[in-house]
């Protein structure tokens, strides 16, 4: 999209491209459901909000100059200064012009429940090490409350571990902003992740699926051991099913957030998936695959009237930062390929 | 518990089972165990001879042997491997392989067989022509050698052409000729079958390391050919029932018929019913030679022997066509998809160097695939039915002069003693006395079927001898699928062996649960109703026409590259093969499932369900 400035952005509007300004997250959620893919709607405070927040925030006392003048070796400045600065972040006045944008997109969005995730704007933002960062908060309930969940956030920018990160790897303040994604919660029967290569061998010709039932907290969170399918991403073959013994499943909870229920037999040995439903997720693997030409990590989950939703798709990184050495030396007489079965090797 | 350093028992610790020791002994004494056995390893070749051994069909391992060592020790000139030695106790061949060790030795081979088998693969198609007209040369010679029969005196023809030789010279000639024949048929056999599945292997290898987790199947889809003789048959039985809905005598045929009487029915039915039995004989000849087991036992007849097969699935096609579905093999379809999938493969490889080695590969595997697939029609199918045949006419020879009671009597000699009782009769009719036979074999024979049914009720041990460290002879890992894991399995089957979980290759994938038929012979094969779940011992391509009644198959024996497994694939019928025991374990009535992508089977009662009534 052409940056407009503006404080929100909706998911139709955006792609990998508007990274700066809505982060990975939104970008990729931009990109899928620019690409038609089913992805539950919502939308991006952007970048632009975080700024003009920001510039009321230095307006009042400075924000940015006081962390660059820490020292990352004195612990005790450093978490003096991130409770101070995260507590301004929740408690002081928005513009009103930004919590205006923000609660019209979310009466315009309609959800009786949203999830509110952070969505860092630079690759650093995404390495494990820049902890705290990835605050997502689930099932979400009112207007004011998504509000409020976007300011922490925007907080969490500060937190010890980030700031000493930006500290230690000298990032200036300047330009160190946070996109929020503020999308429609799916009430999951069952959810989980997908790796379209083999997070074991890196193969890239199977997708490896895990899912357990309810919202793929569970499963991201690593509480419950999923089912675990592996299939052949061309074929369709499913040739590993591993059926687990799935304890307990999180859900919403009445009052807002999730609660973890204890699962009994048959129910919690029953496979949370249908062959159809992972002939389906294959399909959409593949698709954003080749959409993003580089294999993908995938948060998915199915609702309760069966529709599958894509929630989260980022690309693969353990492998393919591993350098590609050709599987078998290229050979002037292709023959000789033979030898290797024959015995004697390659000549 | 200490336990032992895991081997399997040596041969000479194998006792012969008692009462069956003559028997035994009547094996040629260079199949026979001896002492010195004991330092090599043997396993039990379960995969061409599941049962019991009669003592004629040992020349089928014999002749085999023969010919598959000359080419890779001596024609092809394989580096690292040479022929291949048999034994054979209990009635169960053991063999074992001859593998070149000394590193001189493998680099003079390597030079040999470099100008020889890559002579082969760059001329593959004109060799592989002119293998065919060999093949139906040497078919056409085995069609026209006669039926062996005695006269009471010489047409008078013989002498007024003075021809010199007399009916009982015949006999030997009649004799000698199909056991060379046979013997040259393996030849032809071995002719490409190595160097086949090297280049297949090869690409399967190429395959197996850049996509560490591709099931095998992927890969036989990738390679496997369209055109192949083996579907010509089940072609013909469809061909069969549309011409039978066209001439509108498909009432006929129902399931349980009784064929003969619908042979007779057809011919007093007037033109139409002539038409359709004209019809017939046209797809017997050659089509139906097929064996409707692997070819490897006397007993395993061609459709032309026994028509319970292709007769079985007649009514389900007739069904079929009558209700407007297309039962037609989708070539086109299939060739399109093969193709599909080869070039998504090649689109996840990483690097251009990798896609070059591919297309190198892929188009090689194709080259030879036609032959992989196509052989066994005229070797394992058409001739050897055709050699047995002819030995059954010796069997009723013999038998009409008193040697034994039954035509199938005449496998339980020696190739060799088959010879010496043929000279035995050409004797007696020159000297025009009574034969010795009738008064030697009849004991002989009955002696031998009691020990073939005894030996059947024994398992014998997978494999005899010390676990080598490494199996690299190519021709055994080919041929027998035979590696390092899959020996640690056998001697860990006996520590888990009460699950109700069957282990096998994933030949075809899909999940099917259903009732098990289990099916011991092509005889037994009438009782398969719609929806089945076909469990039988070998299944084998010919079989074919029967995959559109049953939800899947499961099998004692067989490979995930074995012609079942590849048809199964075409058929898009979930199968498991290769278990090695569903025919004993499973039940017939059980419910069971078969999981094809994971090559199990799982029993889901213990106790067989009733049939519906």
């Amino acid at each position: 999209m052409a940056d407009n400035g503006k404080a929100v952005a909706w998911f139709g509007e955006v792609g990998i491209a508007d990274r700066p300004t809505v982060g990975g997250k939104g970008g990729s959620l931009g990109e899928l459901t620019g690409a038609g893919i089913a992805v539950p709607p919502g939308f991006v405070v952007t970048t632009h909000a975080f700024e003009r927040f920001l510039a009321a925030l230095e307006a009042r006392h400075p924000v940015r100059a006081r962390v660059e003048a820490l020292d990352a070796a004195d612990l005790g400045a450093v978490t003096k200064l991130s409770v101070e600065l995260r507590r301004r972040v929740v408690d002081e006045p928005l513009p009103a012009e930004v919590e205006q944008a923000i609660l019209a997109a979310h009466a315009e969005l309609g959800a009786d429940a949203v999830a509110v995730r952070s969505s860092a704007t630079t690759e650093d933002a995404e390495d494990a090490s820049f902890a705290g960062l990835q605050d997502t908060f689930l099932w979400v309930l009112d207007a004011a409350e998504t509000v409020a969940r976007v300011r922490e956030c925007w907080g969490s920018l500060y937190s010890v571990e980030s700031m000493t990160y930006r500290l230690k790897h000298k990032l200036p303040e300047e330009g160190v902003a946070m996109a929020v994604v503020v999308q429609q919660m799916v009430d999951a029967r069952t959810a989980g992740v997908m790796f379209t290569r083999s997070p074991t061998s890196g193969d890239k010709s199977v997708i490896t699926i895990e899912g357990a039932w309810g919202l793929g907290s569970a499963v991201v969170s690593g509480e419950v051991t999923p089912d675990r399918w592996v299939m052949g991403k061309i074929t369709g073959e499913i040739s590993v099913r591993d059926i687990s013994h799935k304890h307990a499943k999180q859900v919403p909870a009445p009052a807002g957030g999730i609660v973890e229920i204890e699962l009994d037999a048959p129910e919690a040995n029953a496979p949370c998936l249908s062959d159809e439903e992972l002939q389906a997720l294959r399909e959409i693997g593949r698709r954003i695959e080749r959409h993003y030409g580089r294999p993908q990590d995938i948060e998915w989950a199915i609702d309760k009237g069966g529709r599958l939703l894509l929630l989260q798709s980022r690309p693969e990184t353990v492998w393919s930062a591993k350098e590609a050495a050709p599987v078998a030396e290229t050979l002037t007489n292709s023959l000789n390929h033979v030898m290797n079965i024959f015995g004697g090797g390659r000549r | 518990m200490a336990e032992a350093a895991k081997g399997f028992p040596l041969p000479s610790s194998l006792k012969v089972v008692p009462g069956t020791e003559a028997a035994q002994a009547a094996y040629p004494y260079y199949t026979q165990f001896v002492a010195e056995d004991d330092q090599r390893f043997w396993f039990y070749n379960s995969m061409h001879f599941p049962e019991p051994m009669h003592h004629f069909d040992m020349i089928t391992a014999e002749a085999a042997y023969v010919a598959l060592g000359a080419f890779n020790t001596r024609v092809h000139v394989l580096p690292t491997a040479k022929g291949i030695d048999h034994r054979v106790i209990n009635g169960r061949v053991y063999i074992g392989g001859y593998a070149v060790t000394d590193p001189a030795e493998i680099e003079e081979r390597i030079g040999e067989f470099q100008q020889r088998a890559f002579y082969y693969y760059e001329h593959w198609e004109d060799l592989y022509d002119q293998w065919k007209d060999k093949m139906k040369a040497l078919i056409a010679d085995a069609q026209a050698l006669p039926t062996p029969s005695l006269p009471k005196y010489e047409p008078l023809e013989t002498t007024h052409t003075g021809k010199g030789v007399a009916a009982n010279h015949a006999l030997l000639d009649i004799y000698q000729k199909q056991v060379e024949g046979y013997h040259r048929m393996w030849h032809h056999h071995f002719e490409f079958l190595l160097l086949g599945y090297g280049a297949y292997m090869t690409f399967f290898d190429f395959c197996k390391k850049a996509f560490p987790e591709i099931s095998d199947q992927a890969i036989s889809r990738m390679v496997a050919g369209m055109e192949a003789e083996i579907f010509r048959p089940d072609e013909e039985v469809k061909r069969l029932a549309r011409r039978a809905v066209e001439l509108g005598v498909d009432s006929q045929f129902t399931d349980g018929m009784d064929i003969d009487q619908v042979l007779a029915d057809l011919d007093a039915l007037g033109n139409a019913g002539k038409e359709w039995l004209g019809e017939l004989e046209t797809s017997r000849n050659p089509w139906f030679n097929v064996s409707s087991g692997d070819g490897f036992y006397h007993y395993h007849r061609s459709w032309n022997d026994d028509l319970s097969l292709p007769f079985a699935a007649l009514p389900g096609y007739i069904d079929k066509i009558k209700a407007g579905t297309n039962i037609e093999r989708p070539t086109d379809q299939l060739v399109s998809e093969r193709e599909q999938l080869v070039a998504d493969y090649r689109e996840l490889l990483d690097t251009d160097e990798d896609r070059a080695t591919y297309d190198q590969l892929i188009g090689l595997a194709h080259r030879v695939f036609p032959y992989v697939e196509g052989h066994k029609f005229y070797c394992e199918h058409w001739y050897t039915n055709l050699f047995f045949n002819k030995i059954r006419e010796f069997g009723a020879l013999l038998r009409d002069h008193g040697f034994w009671e039954k035509e199938e009597d005449v496998f339980h000699l020696t190739q060799y003693e088959l010879e010496s009782a043929i000279i035995d009769l050409m004797l007696s009719w020159g000297i025009g006395s009574e034969p010795r036979g009738p008064s030697h074999w009849p004991a002989i024979v009955k002696q031998r079927a009691a020990a073939i049914e005894e030996w059947g009720k024994h398992t014998t041990s997978p494999a005899l001898g010390a676990v080598p460290e490494h199996i690299d002879d190519p021709a055994i890992v080919m041929l027998w699928g035979i590696t390092r894991e899959n020996l640690d399995t056998w001697l860990n089957a006996d520590s888990e062996p009460d699950s109700n979980e069957l282990k096998g290759f994933a030949a075809c994938h899909g999940v099917v649960e259903g009732p098990a038929r289990v099916v011991k012979s092509v005889e037994e094969i009438g009782r398969l109703q719609q929806g089945d779940i076909l469990v039988c011992q070998v299944t084998n391509p010919t079989w074919a026409p029967i995959f559109q009644k049953i939800s899947a198959a499961v099998s004692d024996i067989g490979g995930s590259m074995s012609h079942m497994a590849i048809v199964a694939r075409e058929y898009g019928l979930p199968a498991v093969v290769g278990t090695g025991t569903a025919t004993r374990r499973i039940k017939d009535g059980q419910r069971i499932r078969v999981d094809g992508g994971r090559g199990t089977v799982t029993i889901l009662e213990d106790e067989p369900v009733l049939e519906d009534a």
